[in-house]
C-alpha cells in the first residue's frame, strides 16, 4: 500500500533520516516510536508530502508519490499534524466539511454522497452533540476527535496520526486510541501513527517501527519489539516488561549510566 | 472571545443571529449614511431636494451641488472604503495575521511613491496616475513576496519584508520631498488622503475594476477558508497553498492601489474595519469580507462627512480624520481584547 524506498532527508548535520526503506501494508496499524528528534514525525511528514526527501522515493498504491496531483494524493491519504490551531473559529460541521474538498469540483454544492461521508465522519467520531459547537469551544480530546474528523472525511485509505494523544488527558488519550481501532477494524483504515507513550503504541497496533537517529532500529510485532535489549539502546533505560492477555507492557526501571547515555549529552549540547 | 459564551439553538451555527443582524444593520446605516451626507454640508439639502437634484437634469443648485459634487463624492468614498476594507480583510486572512493591513505591509506606501513620482517629478503625465498607483502597489506587492520567498513564503516572512520594505519606501518618499521641495505643496492633500474633488472622472476610472475586483474577491473566499486551516493542513487537504496566496495578495493590491489611486494614502481603515467586523461575526470570510466591505464604505462615508462639514469653514481630508480616530481606537481595540489577538 505504502512502500519508501531508500528514503533520505537531511535537515542539519545532526539531525535527518537515511534510506529508509519500509512496507506498509493494507489495514495494518503501524506505530512509530523513538526518543525525541528520531525522526518519527519528519517520516510521516515526508510521506505526506508536507516536505521532500533529499533522495528515494515514496510509493503510493504503486504510483510514485511526487508525480501525483496533490489532490489526488488527499483522497488516498490523511494526516493530522502534531499541533493544530486553538484559536480557529469554525463550528465543528464547517471543519469536518473541509475533510471533504479533495473530493469536491471548483464552486460545487457539497454533494448527497458529501452529506453523508460528513455525517458518517460526525457520528463515528461521536461529535452529533456538537455539530454546531465552535471548535475552541470544545475540550482537548473533543478537538482532538473533531480534526479526525475532518481527516476520514477524505476518505483516506491510510491515515497518518502525529502525536494523536499528546496534551490529553488519560481518558481521552484512550478515547482517540479507541477510535483510531475501530477506524481500522470496522473501515479498514490503514494507520500510521507516532506515539509517545510506548504501552499504548504496543496495546493498539499490529506493528511497531523504532527509529534512532533517522534509522529504523526495530521493526516487528510489539511482542518482538518491546524487549529489555530495545530500551536498553534505544532509551538508555533499563525496563521490565510483562504479558497480560496477549499484550505486552513494560514499566520503566532506571536510567543507564554508561557511554550511550554520555554520547547522548554530547549529542544535545552540539545542537 | 463572545463565542463561547453565546448561548443559542442547537440547530444552528452559534454566531447566526449576530452575523445576519450585522449585515443588515451595516448595509441600511451606509444607505442611511449616504443619503444623509448628501443632506449635510455649506448648503443643506432636504429629502425632495436631493430627489430632484439626482433626477432632474434641470440646470439648478440642488443639480451642482447633489449631482456634480456630493453624489460622485459619496460613491467614490464608499468604494474607496469598500476596497480598502475588502484588501485589509483578505490580507489579514491569508497571513493569518490582524496586523496585515495594505498600509502597514506597505503595499500601499508603494502606490503612493508612485503617483507622488507622477506629480512631482512627471506631471505632464498626470492623467497615468491611477496605472501608477497601481502598478506601484503591485511591483512592491511582487518585490515583498519574491524577498519573502524561502521555498514557500510563510506569513510572518511576508510581513516582516512588507515592514523593511516600507521603511525604504518612505526614505524615497522623504528624499523626494527634499529634492523638490518646491512642488511638494501640490502633492500634501493627496498624502493626507482624501477624496475632496473627486467628481465623476473618478469615479468612472475605477468603477468597473472596483467591481471586477470584488467579484473575484467573492470567488476568492473558499480560499481563504481553506488557508485559515494554517498551510499545512490546507496542503494536506489537496489545496495549492503558494498558488492560492499570490493569487490573492495580487487581488488583495488591486483593490488597495485602485483606492489609492483616488483618494490618496487613507490608511486604518483597511485594518480597522476587519478587525472590528471578525470579533462581532467571527473569522468565517463567508460573512466576514461582505460584513468587512459593507463597513468600510460606512466608515468613509461617515467619516468624509463629517471631515468636510464638522470644521467648517476648513475642509479636512478625511485620511487625516481617520488616522486621527483610528490610531487610538486601534490602541483601545488592543487593550480590551487582548485575547482575541491569538489566532486571528
Amino acid at each position: 500500500m505504502l512502500v519508501t524506498e531508500e528514503l533520505s532527508y537531511r535537515h542539519s548535520d545532526s539531525f535527518g533520516l537515511s534510506s529508509i526503506d519500509l512496507h506498509i501494508k493494507q489495514g495494518e496499524i503501524v506505530s512509530l516510536i523513538g526518543p525525541n528528534g528520531s525522526g518519527k514525525s519528519t517520516f510521516l511528514r515526508l510521506i505526506s508530502r508536507l516536505i521532500t526527501p533529499g533522495s528515494g522515493e515514496v510509493l503510493l498504491n504503486g504510483e510514485r508519490l511526487k508525480r501525483m496531483k496533490s489532490q489526488e494524493v488527499a483522497r488516498n491519504l490523511a494526516m493530522l499534524p502534531q499541533m493544530q490551531d486553538h484559536q480557529l473559529d469554525v463550528t465543528v460541521g464547517e471543519l469536518v466539511e473541509f475533510g471533504r474538498h479533495p473530493h469536491r469540483t471548483a464552486y460545487g454544492k457539497l454533494s448527497q454522497e458529501d452529506q453523508e461521508i460528513i455525517d458518517w465522519a460526525i457520528e463515528v467520531t461521536n461529535l452529533g452533540a456538537y455539530k454546531n459547537r465552535l471548535l475552541h469551544s470544545l475540550s482537548g480530546g473533543e478537538r482532538q476527535r473533531a480534526w479526525i474528523a475532518m481527516a476520514i472525511a477524505q476518505r483516506p485509505k491510510i491515515l497518518l496520526l502525529d502525536e494523536p494523544t499528546t496534551y490529553l488527558d488519560i481518558s481521552h488519550q484512550l478515547e482517540v486510541m479507541e477510535l483510531v481501532a475501530e477506524l481500522n477494524e470496522s473501515y479498514g483504515m490503514t494507520i500510521v501513527m507516532v506515539l509517545h507513550d510506548i504501552n499504548q503504541a504496543a496495546s493498539y497496533s499490529d506493528r511497531m517501527i523504532v527509529l534512532k537517529d533517522g534509522r529504523v532500529r526495530f521493526d516487528g510485532i510489539p511482542q518482538c519489539v518491546l524487549c529489555k535489549d530495545m530500551f536498553h539502546s534505544i532509551f538508555e533505560i533499563d525496563a521490565e516488561i510483562f504479558m497480560k492477555n496477549g499484550k505486552c507492557f513494560f514499566t520503566p526501571s532506571k536510567l543507564r549510566k554508561g557511554e550511550c547515555h554520555e554520547s547522548r549529552g554530547r549529542k544535545e549540547t552540539a545542537n | 472571545m463572545i463565542a463561547v459564551h453565546e448561548r443559542t439553538k442547537k440547530d444552528q451555527h452559534p454566531l447566526a443571529r449576530k452575523r445576519l443582524i450585522v449585515l443588515v444593520t451595516s448595509g441600511s446605516l451606509l444607505m442611511v449614511a449616504a443619503i444623509a451626507s448628501l443632506m449635510i454640508g455649506p448648503v443643506s439639502f432636504s429629502l425632495q431636494e436631493i430627489w430632484n437634484g439626482i433626477f432632474q437634469s434641470t440646470d439648478t443648485m440642488e443639480r451642482r451641488i447633489v449631482w456634480e459634487l456630493r453624489f460622485p463624492r459619496v460613491l467614490v468614498g464608499m468604494i474607496v472604503g469598500t476596497s480598502l476594507a475588502a484588501s485589509g480583510a483578505i490580507l489579514q486572512g491569508i497571513m493569518r495575521n490582524p496586523l496585515a493591513d495594505p498600509g502597514i505591509i506597505g503595499v500601499s506606501s508603494g502606490a503612493g511613491l508612485a503617483a507622488t513620482t507622477i506629480m512631482i517629478i512627471f506631471p505632464a503625465y498626470i492623467m497615468f496616475l491611477p496605472l501608477a498607483a497601481f502598478l506601484g502597489a503591485f511591483v512592491t506587492a511582487l518585490v515583498i513576496y519574491a524577498l519573502s520567498w524561502r521555498g514557500g513564503a510563510s506569513p510572518l516572512r511576508i510581513i516582516l519584508v512588507g515592514v523593511a520594505i516600507n521603511a525604504v519606501i518612505g526614505a524615497f518618499m522623504s528624499a523626494l520631498m527634499l529634492l523638490y521641495s518646491d512642488r511638494v505643496q501640490s502633492v500634501l492633500p493627496w498624502l493626507a488622503g482624501g477624496i475632496a474633488g473627486v467628481g465623476w472622472v473618478q469615479f468612472e476610472m475605477i468603477i468597473y475594476y472596483v467591481i471586477a475586483a470584488l467579484v473575484l474577491a467573492i470567488f476568492s473566499i473558499k480560499h481563504i477558508r481553506i488557508l485559515r486551516l494554517g498551510d499545512e493542513v490546507a496542503k494536506l487537504l489537496g489545496h495549492n497553498v503558494e498558488r492560492s496566496r499570490f493569487f490573492l495578495i495580487v487581488l488583495s493590491t488591486l483593490l488597495a492601489g485602485l483606492a489609492v489611486s483616488v483618494s490618496g494614502l487613507i490608511g486604518f481603515v483597511g485594518l480597522v474595519v476587519p478587525h472590528i467586523m471578525r470579533s462581532i461575526v467571527g473569522g468565517d470570510y463567508r460573512f466576514l469580507l461582505p460584513a468587512s466591505a459593507l463597513g468600510g464604505g460606512l466608515l468613509v462615508v461617515v467619516a468624509d462627512t463629517i471631515a468636510r462639514s464638522a470644521f467648517n469653514p476648513i475642509e479636512l481630508p478625511v485620511g487625516i480624520l481617520l488616522s486621527f480616530l483610528g490610531g487610538p481606537f486601534f490602541l483601545y481595540l488592543i487593550q480590551k481584547r487582548r485575547d482575541s489577538f491569538a489566532g486571528n
